[in-house]
């Protein structure tokens, strides 16, 4: 049968959100609110040790004095913080040994959302952490990463099984007081992943984590702390999604990278999250804190590919601290409908000899709103630091924005910064070019649209680049008028 | 006392002095309130982020001069762009003088501001344009309050000035320390072209804060060619706030060169009400010790087809810190728009400092924007190259700099200013070449 416009114009309006469904799955959920006491039955229902829930508590502490920020460039209702539940998990079951155990509702949730694990584990060669409503539900590949003696688990896990690890190294990098996400997360995270790469090893798979809401009512609060001692890889990689409610959702994520002497770490993530309906009603709301640390001649670099959430407010970072270390950000950001996104990076170079490079692609249709915001800091001991930042932004239609705040401060002579910025349109040309040739407009504008962002797209893993690439078309159909 | 209370409280002294009847009074008082409110801006503003006034605000400043010094004009001579027939309008310590003065009201208006506030005759002019482009911002706030004095330029339709206008204010020093609050409102209407050049200048090491307010309107097919030079005593501090109301097919252009003063900050704001207007911001900054420049820019696009040009250079030795924050806001409305930014710096020391903020904010689709923003240093091999052929590396510094900041001389249209300017440059780099290559 003929494939007709109609079909498009149906499929378009079905299609508009394909993770937007809802798992029923038994899970035990706390009641709504937040306190102390919250703080300590999160602590208490993990099993966790004393400094551990002192942790959490001077955190809400710290939380409990701080205002939210509102200096990003997006506009929302704040969230009711009283009125969010702190903790759901799938009922626990006793502790699983295999996937076949595990849950197969929960399994066909993963099979929808494309990741079958069994699947993955024969072909892919990730190793995957799932993490549902907070709570880590599976880990493969474990057996495999051990035998190099990398950690790789459930942050809770972790901290019971490794706990002078996450005790050196957890909120080193974000600590609780860094910002009131970051204040919150730190009181109530309830898990998330935790990744060791002992000295001189090169991780031999690409390490994954899932992230999904699905109960209603709830925030989610993962938390990521990835460790890669002297000389060591990783290739990380984060996915997230959630189901389609009319209720804005609360996830306020906190990422802490550490890369020791000679280390590399790639942390790649596609963000898609519900972003709420065409009239702006629902969708998640991201506010991330992340940050890497570099010591001498490492490298962290940045992927990230932005298409989901109603709100994004998320600028993943370097500390350039020791000699030689580079860091680098590639960004896309997709914002349709109602969607806003403030988002960029922070490059601050402490070290001689450091370089970053930023790269930053922005595509505003709808009525949405997209903003870079970046920093590029050179201290004065930061002697031959080089910086080369990029930001397009390509507008689709008059009803949206594409807006710029990069702050450079440069406090030595030796710096050499670049920073230029462009803002523009699909050109007609290329379009009528495109027809010309047989190519219908909506894929033209695809075709474009990933040649704009190549350069970022080229930075991810094979397996994340096909997805991104769809993912990128999915949430710019519709908005050629 | 602190500054804010002193001048809040002197206000119904100044009451006394002026005819509160009128309606600019009404203005002025609602601007005191204003200012009352928001009081002096602090570096928790992020227009302020990299600028702070404490030390400029600590000061004890007179806020009337009564007694002025008298000036010699062979004292002051060198301040003048003198080689070339120009109007002056001069003012010592806030007060006109005549003395150094060449006003004119044959066809066009250069006069002073207290005449166009009080007289009959320019109500009219009042009502339209008096505050009308200025932000209700704290400092602009503070200078309306207190508005009594300044320039006062009218070009009628089709009128082609046949001269420069200068605008200089001096500070003398009568006092320790002296706040003047110079107000222009420069009117230029359809089809007419006019030539400024502006100055404040300090004779003594004295401190000094000038807070001044410039209005400029330019109507349909208007051409205004405005030129600020800034080489001030290192005890002078100045706060220039600058708003352009530009109407179709009209062309503004704005020079600004930077080269001394204690802190330095310019507000620089250009409104684009008509379309295929021209906007353009250049400046030059070179400057060291501790000195302190912060060019802080806003091109508004409202209306489709319009295009401006922001190009500013900066040169920082010794402690010397720069900021740049230039804005360019496009509205929904302004398609086809052509927006142009560039700053480029160069740190000659290692205690020298540069914040940039280039600031896009775009709402319409069907734009070309673009901003660069550069911070390096001078290319060792261009003076490598140059010492090869016997140029000390002194001038072969200056030879590079001047280069880099050549781009903004170029658009400068009265050649006496730009040999002053290239003089300025070879002083402030501390060669004696011509640069006429």
């Amino acid at each position: 049968m003929k494939y007709t416009e109609e079909d498009l114009e149906q499929e378009l309006k079905t299609k508009e959100y394909e993770y937007g469904f809802y798992t029923e799955i038994e899970s035990e959920t706390f009641a709504k609110g937040l306190n102390e006491d919250v703080v300590r039955a999160i602590s208490l229902k993990k099993n966790e040790p004393k400094w551990m829930t002192d942790w959490r508590i001077e955190a809400f502490r710290v939380w409990e004095k701080m205002t939210e920020p509102d200096w990003a460039n997006v506009n929302y209702e704040k969230p009711k913080f009283q009125d969010i539940a702190y903790y759901s998990a799938p009922k626990k079951k006793p502790k699983l040994n295999s996937l076949d155990e595990v849950d197969p509702e929960l399994l066909d949730t993963f099979k929808r959302l494309g990741i079958s694990l069994d699947e993955q584990k024969k072909l892919a060669n990730v190793a995957v952490d799932i993490v549902m409503d907070s709570v880590s539900v599976a880990t493969t590949f474990k057996k495999t990463l051990g035998e190099k003696g990398i950690i790789f688990m459930p942050i809770s896990e972790a901290i019971q099984e490794h706990p002078e690890l996450v005790r050196k190294y957890l909120g080193t990098v974000v600590p609780t007081t860094d910002n009131f996400y970051a204040a919150l997360n730190s009181a109530v995270f309830s898990d998330g992943s935790f990744c060791y790469i002992p000295k001189g090893v090169r991780c031999p798979m690409e390490l994954s984590t899932y992230f999904r809401i699905n109960e209603g009512g709830t925030g989610q609060f993962e938390r990521t702390l990835v460790v890669a001692d002297k000389g060591s890889y990783v290739s990380y990689l984060e996915g997230c999604t959630a189901p389609s409610r009319d209720e804005n959702q609360l996830h306020a994520a906190v990422v802490e990278l550490i890369a020791m002497d000679d280390a590399e770490i790639k942390y790649s993530t596609v963000q898609n999250w519900y972003p709420g309906d065409k009239n702006g009603k629902g969708g998640v709301y991201n506010f991330v804190t992340k940050r890497g640390l570099c010591e001498t001649n490492a490298k962290i670099s940045w992927t990230q590919v932005e298409t989901g959430s109603a709100i994004t407010w998320k600028y993943p970072s370097c500390i350039l601290k020791g000699n030689n270390s580079v860091g680098e950000f590639y960004s896309i950001a997709v914002t349709n409908h109602f969607q806003q996104a403030d988002t960029g990076t922070k490059m601050i170079h402490l070290g001689k000899n450091t370089r970053s490079t930023i790269i930053s692609k922005g595509i505003s249709a709808g009525h949405s709103q997209n903003s870079y915001r970046g920093l590029v800091q050179i201290n004065s001991r930061a002697e031959n630091a080089r910086n080369f930042s990029q930001c397009d932004s390509l507008l689709m239609g008059n009803a949206c924005g594409a807006h710029t705040f990069p702050y450079i401060e440069v406090k030595n002579k030796s710096a050499q910064i670049e920073h230029e910025a462009t803002t523009s349109k699909i050109g007609e040309e290329q379009l009528f070019y495109c027809n010309q040739r047989g190519i219908d407009t909506e894929k033209a504008i695809a075709l474009i649209v990933n040649g704009f962002s190549k350069e970022v797209l080229n930075k991810l893993p094979m397996e994340f680049a096909v997805e991104a690439q769809k993912l990128l078309e999915i949430s710019l159909e519709g908005s050629v008028g | 006392m602190e500054l804010k209370e002193k001048i809040l409280s002197s206000y119904v002294a100044f009451e006394n002095g002026i005819d509160i009847n009128s309606d600019v009074h009404e203005i002025r008082t609602q601007a005191l309130e204003t200012f009352e409110k928001l009081g002096f801006p602090t570096k928790k503003l992020e227009a302020w982020k990299y600028t702070s006034l404490n030390s400029v605000l600590k000061q004890d400043y007179s806020i009337f001069t009564n007694k002025g010094n008298a000036v010699e004009m062979a004292d002051v001579k060198q301040y003048f762009i003198h080689d070339i027939d120009t109007y002056k309008v001069v003012f010592i310590d806030g007060k006109y003088s005549s003395f150094l003065s060449q006003t004119t009201h044959d066809t066009i208006d250069v006069c002073l501001m207290s005449s166009a506030l009080n007289k009959a005759k320019y109500k009219p002019v009042i009502e339209n344009y008096f505050n009308k482009v200025a932000k209700q911002d704290n400092l602009t706030s503070l200078n309306t309050a207190f508005a009594t004095e300044g320039t006062y330029i009218h070009i009628p339709r089709n009128v082609e000035v046949e001269k420069p206008i200068q605008i200089i204010n001096f500070t003398t020093g009568s006092e320790a320390a002296t706040l003047v609050q110079p107000r222009n409102l420069i009117v230029v209407e359809e089809n007419a072209h006019v030539q400024i050049i502006e100055r404040n200048q300090s004779l003594t090491s004295n401190a000094v804060l000038s807070n001044i307010v410039t209005e400029v309107f330019a109507d349909r097919n208007a051409t205004v060619d405005y030129y600020k030079i800034q080489n001030d005593d290192e005890n002078a501090s100045l706060v220039d706030n600058t708003f352009v109301d530009q109407k179709s097919n009209s062309v503004v252009s704005v020079h600004t060169f930077s080269f001394g003063g204690n802190i330095t900050r310019n507000n620089l704001n250009f409104y684009q009400n008509g379309e295929h207007i021209d906007s353009i911001l250049k400046g030059i900054t070179i400057i060291e010790g501790k000195q302190h420049v912060d060019h802080h820019t806003l091109v508004h696009h409202i209306e489709p087809n319009c295009e401006s040009h922001q190009d500013y250079k900066g040169i920082f030795d010794d402690r010397s810190t720069g900021v740049f924050n230039g804005k360019v806001i496009v509205n929904k409305e302004a398609q086809k728009t052509n927006a142009y930014q560039q700053n480029n710096n160069v740190l000659i020391s290692d205690k020298a400092t540069i914040n940039a903020k280039p600031q896009l904010e775009i709402f319409a689709d069907d734009v070309k924007c673009s901003h660069g923003c550069t911070i390096g240093q001078l290319d060792t091999d261009a003076l490598f190259y140059m010492q090869q052929r016997g140029i000390p590396i002194k001038e072969g510094k200056a030879l590079l700099m001047y280069a880099f900041a050549n781009t903004v001389l170029e658009s400068v249209k009265i050649p006496e200013v730009k040999s002053r300017i290239t003089k300025l440059i070879a002083n402030k780099l501390g060669v004696n070449i011509g640069f006429d290559l």
